[in-house]
């Protein structure tokens, strides 16, 4: 019967469970309780419904979750959650992850195929998950002769770039990291980094392939950035703003691709160039140039870049729906909030749960905003993903053709619309907006 | 410092602007070779392709084995048409031997190597989209052509490696009620791959990419000795199902397609045809096949030769002309097995393909040229 632990002894068993009670005690009376008052002398804690917030209260809240609700209100209000969690890293970072699974699955489903199937109980919903702990055990290894520093530091460079990207992409009203002035150009800055980085890293490989990718990325990026940014300036000239809560919020009436299709397509596929997608993958087209810039990156250095990669997908689609899908504005969906659960609480039976005065955490427009956002992001990544199922990979001197040529003509196509529409009067003072 | 080289031996002058890529045997873009590829800038100004990585001595080994021994073996060198590279080693050995074969098999010869060609080709297809980049063309040739190799199970029992043609027939009569299935899966097949039109033949960047590179111009092909799509796509009508045919093509209606651009895209778009064509030659085989007879003649174990006599033989496989040699001396063993293999003689005109090339071309030239690294070293 003893085959899992042939030596067991019940009372070594009791014996080894005594000792940790006992170390933990100790180590919670020797080091937590005075690390606890520590705290309370020397930090000034905030005071939170009429309580001042100390670790103790901690203790009442388990008794009562609903105590628990002023404290995740205080913690909202603060810079840290915004940067961290909701309209920044971890809400991107999380739609980046579902993106990642819906292109495996949308992909397979078009080639007639399963993708992820076995991971995880249901299709294969804990694949990104595994692939992301082998990533994270995998050895990295830096060819010899490689300028380590940069070498090491440009995937950090590169997720730490979009994440900054991500910062300026607002996402309800009010509900943005970065709410500056000057927003827009602020995003072209941050675009400008990244074939920065991206050369320094394949130079920085001292290796054949990616140099020749890196070449090829730079070229790509630099000559779709002027496009890029040429493209947006017809809404910056209906709206009069380079806000982009502004910008989002004077579409709330009718969205602007409405009146500039083209500048919207012109957009559409800069934005496939700058992400690397196909068609545009030249910088990773695996037949000629093995992986591009990414051949000589291994275990996390490369899973980082790929984090990047999508992050900056998503902010680039938050990008395309705030300055041409009307961001946040969409009929109201979502229901008010309950009155009842602040004055008289939930009702079960005998019990009565509640009242909870902490609620509602975010309100009706709030929510609405950001589903409407969401909704609007998903669509346009589902576009963004399709001509990978399509289109084979186009050539460089076709590439450049399009970017220096076509694109940028379309673009000024796409300015004079936008004056034409200001000076006749249809939009701007006086016209329908 | 400097040091003084051995005499005979000098340093290769390279311009500072040039860049030498070995493309291969480690790359996903080069196959069990290497090419050694001399870049300026995105411009290719050399290219030496490096066969040589999976040679395994077949000919040689073909002289240790008799006639029927030596057919296993002899499949290997591409695995996905193995019917076809047997096809010309055994119409030699029947010469040979003096074996006359039954109708039937004959036919039964000919449906099986026309489902081959179409397997060989489906295969290069997909390779041919993922060199692109075209993922769903990647996916999608490799999973219809499961219907043929399912036919194909059906028919010999094994799903790649056939060893179904032997000397004097086939080795085993078609499973009862195979006929009706065999239409009816190449019938869906047919329909399926003209479906591929809509999102790779038809595609506009895969047109714009392809057209107008890699030309080989109709006198280039036939001085450099290509042979099979790639002849047939630079305009030279030549196929030996029509040309030389053997066992029962002469019976058949078969339509050769020429296209006279001779770029990637037309060495691509004739394979493409030819499956077609193919499913055609296989319905006129089934609807002529004689209902019923043997279909193979028994030899006696190590059957001789009857004295020292050669034989060449060659017939169209899924990449063209193939030929086999094969020299004996009266004994159970044949003295010599030569194969003449299409791949070879298609690569030799790479190097002049890819010079002048830009690098994103590279691979769309290469495995345009239908060439098979494995049948190439053998």
């Amino acid at each position: 019967m003893s085959v899992i632990a042939p030596n067991f002894k019940l009372s070594e068993f009791i014996k080894s469970l005594l000792d940790n009670v006992f170390w933990i005690i100790l180590i919670l009376v020797l080091i937590g309780l005075p690390a606890v008052f520590m705290i309370l002398f020397v930090i000034e804690l905030p005071v939170i419904d009429g309580e001042l917030l100390t670790p103790f209260l901690a203790l009442t809240w388990m008794a009562d979750p609903s105590r628990i609700l002023p404290v995740v209100q205080a913690f909202m209000a603060t810079d840290i959650f915004r940067v961290m969690a909701f309209p920044g890293f971890g809400f991107a970072a999380l739609l980046a992850a579902a993106t990642i699974f819906v292109e495996r699955k949308m992909l397979a489903k078009l080639q007639l195929r399963v993708g992820p199937f076995y991971c995880g109980k249901f299709e294969g919903i804990l694949q990104l998950m595994g692939d992301g702990l082998k990533l994270i055990s995998k050895e990295i290894i830096i060819p010899a002769k490689a300028d380590k520093p940069i070498f090491w530091a440009a995937p950090v460079l590169f997720v730490a770039t979009a994440a900054a990207f991500v910062a300026f992409i607002p996402v309800a009203p009010g509900w943005v990291v970065a709410d500056v002035e000057m927003g827009l150009l602020g995003v072209f800055a941050v675009i400008g980094f990244f074939p920065i980085i991206t050369i320094l890293s394949a130079w920085s490989a001292n290796s054949k392939f990616p140099f020749i990718g890196g070449i090829r990325a730079l070229f790509q990026m630099v000559s779709f950035e002027i496009p890029l940014i040429l493209s947006l300036l017809g809404a910056v000239m209906l709206t009069g703003s380079l806000n982009l809560s502004e910008i989002a919020a004077s579409q709330s009436s009718f969205p602007w691709i409405v009146f500039l299709p083209i500048g919207a397509i012109v957009f559409f596929i800069t934005m496939l160039a700058e992400l690397e997608r196909i068609p545009f993958d030249l910088p990773e087209a695996e037949s000629e140039i093995v992986a591009g810039w990414l051949t000589e990156l291994s275990g996390m250095m490369y899973g980082l870049v790929q984090l990047g990669t999508y992050l900056k997908l998503y902010a680039f689609a938050g990008l395309f729906v705030v300055i041409f899908l009307g961001g946040w504005n969409g009929p109201m969906v979502v229901p008010p909030f309950p009155e009842e659960l602040l004055t008289k609480g939930i009702e079960m039976g005998p019990i009565v749960a509640g009242p909870f005065p902490g609620l509602p955490l975010f309100d009706q427009e709030m929510l609405n905003g950001a589903l409407w956002f969401v909704l609007k992001t998903v669509a346009v990544i589902f576009f963004i993903l399709l001509p990978r199922g399509v289109f084979p990979r186009i050539r460089v001197d076709m590439l450049l053709n399009l970017g220096w040529t076509k694109l940028i003509g379309l673009a000024f196509v796409n300015i004079f619309i936008a004056l034409g529409l200001l000076y006749a009067g249809v939009l701007g003072p006086g016209g329908l907006q | 410092m400097t040091f003084t080289l051995p005499p005979g031996l000098a340093l290769q002058k390279v311009d500072e602007r040039i860049m030498t890529l070995n493309v291969g045997p480690q790359h996903p873009g080069s196959g069990h070779m290497r090419i050694i590829v001399q870049i300026d800038g995105d411009y290719i100004v050399a290219c030496d392709p490096d066969p040589g990585y999976v040679h395994r001595g077949e000919e040689k080994m073909a002289e240790y084995r008799n006639y029927i021994t030596n057919i296993p073996h002899l499949e290997r060198p591409v695995i996905h048409d193995s019917c076809n590279v047997l096809y010309p080693y055994v119409l030699g050995a029947e010469e040979l031997l003096g074996i006359e074969v039954p109708e039937r098999a004959k036919y039964v010869r000919v449906i099986a190597s026309e489902l081959n060609r179409c397997i060989y080709i489906m295969y290069w297809l997909a390779i041919y989209g993922i060199f692109l980049g075209h993922s769903t063309m990647f996916m999608w040739p490799a999973g219809d052509r499961e219907l043929l190799i399912d036919l194909m199970e059906k028919m010999t029992g094994a799903r790649v490696t056939h060893a179904h043609f032997v000397p004097g027939g086939v080795r085993n009569d078609l499973p009862p009620n195979f006929e009706d299935v065999c239409l009816r899966q190449v019938n869906y097949f047919e329909k399926r791959i003209k479906e591929y039109a809509a999102v790779f033949y038809d595609n506009p960047i895969l047109i714009s990419r392809t057209q107008d590179t890699g030309v080989l111009s109709r006198e280039d092909a036939i001085r450099y000795g290509t042979t099979g799509s790639v002849l047939r796509a630079s305009g030279v009508d030549y196929d030996l199902r029509v040309k030389e045919p053997y066992d029962v093509y002469d019976e058949l209606d078969v339509h050769t397609n020429v296209m006279k651009e001779g770029d990637s895209y037309a060495r691509s778009r004739i394979p493409w045809l030819d499956m077609i064509e193919s499913c055609n030659i296989i319905r006129q085989a089934l609807q002529k096949m004689p209902k019923s007879g043997s279909v193979r003649v028994k030899l006696k174990p190590n059957p001789k030769t009857k004295g020292l006599e050669s034989v060449y033989k060659r017939v169209e496989s899924g990449r063209g002309s193939l030929g086999c040699y094969i020299v004996s001396d009266a004994k159970t063993e044949p003295y010599r097995v030569k194969l003449s293999v299409p791949s070879f003689r298609n690569l030799i005109a790479l190097p002049n393909l890819l010079r002048g090339e830009k690098l994103g071309n590279m691979p769309s030239v290469y495995w345009s040229l239908n060439y098979w690294p494995v049948e190439a070293d053998r």
